[in-house]
């Protein structure tokens, strides 16, 4: 079965971002297909390289980039919601000017279009905020 | 299920305008969704009622005033709205309070027609049961 | 297939729990995660709309939210404890996912 995920908040402040990874290890580990993770709203900020949580505490950003690199997830930072909260890969900084960019490696940005199609594909879809 | 599938969309809006980003970033969505012809319907409940008022001027916020937006929902072919009876209820409103939402309907001659319905608390439970992807921000 | 309603929030704070259980309609079922375990609790003011509720609709709990918030002994008869891959197998088994965020 596919399942898609969304996300609508940033990590550390709510469980949310928690729950969808325990979620979706358990879908992988479950034998089914992870069609896409759409990150919204704060969630964007799950895809930020420059996270650095204390060394006793959870990497929530590594611990995404990481699964996504074992089983060739789709991780998706949506680009409207990224720019307003400061997330941008190297051509977002480039065309709005920026001096860096910092989205962590594993995460691509791309439009909204990315969480519609992922409601068609998916046989569900679950969403995980506040 | 294809690509080619149409699938019935619902998005549940329960949350206030303004005081969270929820209700704005939710319409963006069905702004962009509107492209992928679907069935799309919009349900308005608990707080999300709100997010229907006449009359919102943020100018003193300072923050944009995506109200009208809202108005132009009908022109995306976005003109099923569903508004929960039980919340207006609750919140001393009724559906005079809300802002007019209107559709040219296609296939009578483009005559105006409202896009809000209003349904009960049970009926709410049945738009939810008979959708296919519901969409919650 | 009913539909899968999970819900997040504790109902001391929040509407979620009890618009949830309006919301499903027999043979579905409700899914607490998060601080919504704490909809679970026996002898607490929320606990008869939960027993009400399980007259009509199965009513699960994540084991995982339920043990980190120190209230397993709490949980209410009736309530099933499931951890993640129950929580996958009750979205695959019901027909959709609604989350009252």
């Amino acid at each position: 079965m596919k399942f898609a995920i969304q996300i609508n908040e940033g990590p550390y402040t709510h469980e949310a971002s928690d729950s969808a990874y325990m979620f979706t290890k358990a879908v992988i580990e479950g034998g089914h297909e992870v069609t896409r993770v759409f990150f919204y709203h704060d969630g964007v900020n799950n895809g930020t390289r420059l996270t650095t949580p204390p060394q006793d505490d959870r990497h929530v950003v590594n611990r995404w980039a990481e699964l996504a690199k074992e089983n060739d997830l789709d991780l998706v930072l949506c680009v409207a919601a990224a720019q307003r909260r400061g997330i941008a890969d190297a051509d977002e900084s480039k065309r709005n000017g920026k001096d860096a960019d910092n989205i962590q490696e594993g995460f691509r940005i791309s439009g909204l279009g990315q969480l519609i199609e992922a409601g068609i594909q998916a046989d569900r879809l679950v969403v995980f905020g506040d | 299920m294809s690509e080619g599938t149409t699938k019935q969309f619902l998005y549940v809006n329960r949350k206030a305008p303004h005081g969270t980003v929820y209700a704005l970033e939710s319409l963006e969505v069905v702004l962009i969704g509107a492209a992928f012809e679907q069935d799309v319907r919009l349900a308005f409940l608990d707080d999300g009622v709100f997010q229907l008022m006449k009359g919102q001027d943020t100018t003193g916020i300072g923050t944009k005033n995506f109200a009208p937006t809202y108005k132009a929902l009908g022109d995306y072919d976005v003109n099923k709205i569903y508004v929960e009876k039980e919340s207006l209820d609750e919140r001393g409103l009724t559906e005079d309070d809300l802002m007019p939402l209107t559709y040219e309907d296609e296939d009578d001659d483009w005559a105006e027609k409202s896009s809000i319905k209003i349904v009960s608390r049970a009926e709410m439970a049945d738009l939810i049961d008979s959708s296919d992807v519901m969409f919650n921000f | 297939m009913a539909i899968l309603h999970t819900v997040n929030k504790s109902p001391f704070d929040k509407n979620s729990l009890e618009r949830a259980i309006g919301c499903a309609k027999d043979g579905s079922a409700v899914l607490l995660i998060e601080d919504g375990v704490y909809g679970a609790l026996k002898g607490a003011s929320s606990s008869s709309m939960v027993e009400d509720a399980m007259k009509t609709v199965k009513v699960y709990a994540l084991s995982e939210d339920v043990s980190a918030r120190g209230v397993n002994e709490r949980v209410m008869d009736g309530i099933e404890l499931v951890d993640y891959a129950g929580f996958v197998k009750l979205a695959a088994d019901h027909s959709q996912v609604q989350s009252w965020l």
